[in-house]
């Protein structure tokens, strides 16, 4: 009847249902076998009950067992990154010491990948195992006053010491801003200017910076919360030996791509259960209170609801596609939703809460430990909740972004891409 | 309120990748938009040649039948991707009426291996395309919603399966136009349903003036018409609501192809239409209006996928999944064909354009199986979160 003849081909006789074992299924399970195996001997030689924290840790780095997609030696095993989680998952049943993610979040998702891809051997060598372990913990220096989403417009500049050639350092004097973990941090990432008479993506380098220097001072930055999670951090000739550069000079921009290409992949974390997170909250109280559901909130509530739960199979649906090797540019979008079910949500709850929402938990200038989007009362969630279409990239450029990038639309029309840095008006 | 912490595969295997290619080509070479647009002003709104070169030659009538019945022996997963392609072009084919929504309430009245030879002759006929059914209730019907008593049987008494004669009428139907057979839920003493030949003597199908011209509903009116029952009482009930169910989560998937080709047809616009000598795609209020719906489509996607998973596997989470797949895509598929009429400026707004094809079917889909509230209330239910006293 169709005269076209890939029409008549596709095995629809024949489809479809559960098939034996591929080929690609077989590899898996022999190197989920071998993880598991490797995990096995690492514990009958490192009893996680008896062996210190750190000792353990290190260990556990030296197996190749810290992140398995990692090179032999670095702690990894070259294999791929999904398999990772086997690993997790078999010292996890025996309540091994972890290495507190959430602390290093910054080493581990941004600095790790960053001087894996750039580093000199003996810069990975020096790094990365006291990163993991969490002996040495890392910042972000990126972000100044004057350069937010413009990012390539930073001034921090770094300019070479004149001590010879013998040892080659550099100068750093500018400011950075909204930097977790920078009172705390061993040493930072680090983007500069270096070159202000040439175009701005191509006058910057990238540095690993000692933040425990005379050069370096942080100052708590408070927030609209009225605690301080980020720092602001003011260098004044801060010192930078040139074997702490990442990448060539000149080059610093595509470093802090990719950088950034994997804060964006670290957002997209792990499974969770439905409910979790600021919806869960909110149902919560739903529950919990009948006499404060009215039929405005209930519509808006249910909304939520359905958004965040489509988002958690989305969310699922992603990391499917990075474990078959389709990444996708979803995670952008991911995002962006992140940030807008957690403003609605949290908005829903203060005015859920009735006169109690009038009330906030407490002002007194705090710094926390880590992040917490979720923590304290509803007044606090909504308020930082203003903070997650800020940070990592604004909602407004994710959405450039993926209109560029994703839907391939004409980039918006720039001035500043062809102009030396110093002639730019700012 | 508890749901899997650990969910299906919601990605599409190779066999659906090539299914979707398959049935794109046939709706690519046999009804582009200048067809579709010159059909719905035709007699014959539906294109009964192109349902049968899909039902029959490429085999998608059988999706949900088992091998040993004629049938592809494929599941839910399968037929979603071939809705979504059905929204993509706004086929003008009954795909979803008969090889969804009628195919799953005859699996579920006569199960899938039935032993009478009228059955297994009836259920073959639809697999292989050959006979074209549709489940005679109102369009907008949600799952587990209540059924207008409006088809009473007469003329036969409990126990009596072949005797029965239909009187009464049901409004709004969608796809029984081009039926061949159709399945009335009709009440009597047992409440049944029933199957009846389309062209019997006193069925009368009026064409409705209808908001989706690319699916034209009728009414349905019958007269003492002769019908054999299929499954009575509670069996005949919940053959009713699975197929309401099934529709509702593959119209979600239509509703996913819809909108991507929605924002696929804006994209191309704004990268062509030229105003204050730019693309009208470099400026940021249409690119963030386009991303937003990406963002959409992405979530849309992944619920749409996870419906059609939970139906394929007969999860227990199945009534939530398609609550929120028909919720959302439904709402994703008008906005995005909102925003393709609004984007596209002056000739969006215009007769010639295909995209009134697809806000008309995007709107009317978003009502067909229950509005996105109506799901929204189900959800209520289903996850815990009652209304006020």
């Amino acid at each position: 009847m169709l005269d076209k003849p890939a029409l008549d081909k596709p095995a629809l006789d024949k489809p479809v249902l559960k098939e034996g074992q591929t080929e690609a299924e077989a590899a898996y399970a022999a190197e989920a076998d071998d993880i598991r195996r490797r995990v096995r001997d690492l514990l009958v030689t490192h009893d996680p009950a008896s062996t210190p924290a750190l000792d353990f840790l290190r260990a556990r780095f030296d197996a190749g067992l810290a992140w398995v997609h990692y090179p032999a030696g670095l702690g990894g095993l070259g294999l791929p990154r999904h398999l990772q989680a086997i690993a997790d998952a078999e010292f996890a049943a025996v309540g091994a010491p972890e290495n507190n993610p959430r602390r290093i979040g910054i080493g581990l998702g941004m600095a790790a990948p960053t001087i894996l891809a750039f580093g000199t051997p003996e810069q990975q060598r020096r790094w990365l195992r006291p990163l993991w372990t969490g002996e040495e913990v890392w910042c972000q220096l990126f972000s100044e006053p004057g350069a937010g989403s413009d990012l390539a417009g930073l001034a921090t500049k770094a300019v070479p010491d004149g001590h010879g050639p013998d040892s080659p350092s550099w100068r750093v004097t500018g400011q950075k801003v909204w930097t977790s973990m920078a009172h705390e941090a061993r040493w930072a990432i680090l983007v500069t200017r270096t070159d202000p008479d040439v175009p701005k993506h191509a006058g910057l380098s990238y540095f690993v910076l000692d933040m425990k220097q005379p050069g370096v001072e942080v100052r708590a930055l408070r927030q609209i919360t009225g605690e301080a999670e980020f720092n602001e951090v003011f260098l004044s000739d801060a010192v930078i030996p040139d074997s702490d550069r990442l990448g060539a000079v000149g080059d610093g921009w595509r470093v802090a791509m990719t950088t950034l290409m994997n804060e964006r992949v670290s957002i997209g974390g792990g499974s969770f259960p439905r409910e979790f997170g600021m919806i869960g909250l909110a149902t919560t109280t739903w529950r919990d209170r009948p006499e404060l559901r009215t039929p405005g909130l209930h519509d808006r509530l249910l909304r939520l609801w359905v958004d965040a739960e489509v988002a958690r199979v989305a969310g699922a649906r992603l990391r499917q596609q990075l474990a078959a090797g389709q990444p996708g540019p979803e995670g952008s979008a991911a995002k962006v939703i992140f940030a807008r079910l957690n403003q609605e949500t949290s908005a829903l709850e203060v005015e859920l809460a009735g006169g109690d929402g009038l009330v906030y938990d407490d002002w007194t200038m705090h710094r926390p430990p880590a992040s917490n989007f979720f923590g304290r009362g509803p007044g606090f969630r909504y308020l930082r909740a203003r903070g997650n279409s800020i940070e990592g990239g604004t909602s407004e450029i994710l959405r450039n972004i993926i209109a560029e990038r994703v839907l391939g639309l004409p980039p918006e029309i720039r001035v500043d891409k062809s102009v030396p840095w110093k002639d730019l008006p700012r | 309120m508890s749901g899997p912490t650990e969910l299906p595969d919601l990605l599409y295997s190779q066999n659906e990748e090539d299914l979707r290619q398959a049935v794109r080509d046939l709706f690519n070479e046999r009804c582009p938009s200048t067809a579709v647009l010159a059909r719905i002003e035709s007699d014959e709104t539906y294109d009964v040649p192109l349902w049968r070169a899909l039902a029959a030659d490429l085999g998608c009538a059988g999706l949900l039948v088992p091998e040993s019945l004629g049938g592809a022996g494929a599941s839910y997963r399968e037929a979603a991707t071939v809705a979504e392609e059905t929204g993509r072009s706004a086929a003008p084919v009954p795909f979803l009426g008969s090889a969804v929504v009628a195919t799953t309430a005859l699996l579920a009245a006569i199960g899938p291996e039935p032993a009478g030879a009228d059955d297994r002759k009836l259920l073959t006929s639809v697999a292989e395309g050959a006979t074209t059914a549709a489940l005679a209730v109102p369009f907008e019907t949600a799952p587990g919603g209540e059924l207008p008593v409006a088809i009473r049987v007469v003329g036969s008494s409990a126990g009596d399966e072949a005797g029965a004669r239909l009187t009464g009428s049901m409004p709004r139907l969608a796809d029984a136009l081009p039926a061949d057979v159709l399945l009335v839920p009709a009440d009597g003493v047992p409440y049944g349903l029933y199957v009846a030949d389309a062209q019997a003597a006193g069925v009368t199908r009026s064409p409705v003036v209808s908001l989706d011209a690319t699916r034209r509903l009728c009414d349905l009116t019958l007269d003492a018409v002769p019908a054999r029952r299929l499954a009575a009482g509670d069996a005949a009930k919940a053959a009713v609501s699975a197929a309401l169910s099934a529709g509702a989560g593959l119209l979600a998937a239509e509703q996913l192809g819809l909108a991507q080709q929605c924002l696929d047809l804006t994209v191309a616009y704004a990268k062509e239409r030229h105003q204050f000598a730019r693309q009208i795609g470099s400026f940021q209020a249409i690119k963030h209006r386009l991303a937003d719906l990406y963002v959409a489509i992405t979530q849309a996607r992944a619920v749409s996928r996870y419906a059609a998973s939970c139906l394929a596997e007969g999860s227990a989470d199945t009534g939530v999944a398609v609550a929120m797949a028909k919720a959302f895509c439904g709402e994703t598929a008008v906005k995005a064909a909102e925003e393709c009429v609004q984007l596209h400026g002056g000739i969006g707004f215009t007769w010639e354009h295909p995209a009134h094809l697809y806000l008309k079917r995007a709107k009317s889909g978003s009502i067909a199986f229950g509005t996105p509230d109506r799901h929204r209330a189900a959800l209520a239910g289903l996850v815990d979160l009652p209304g006020p006293a």
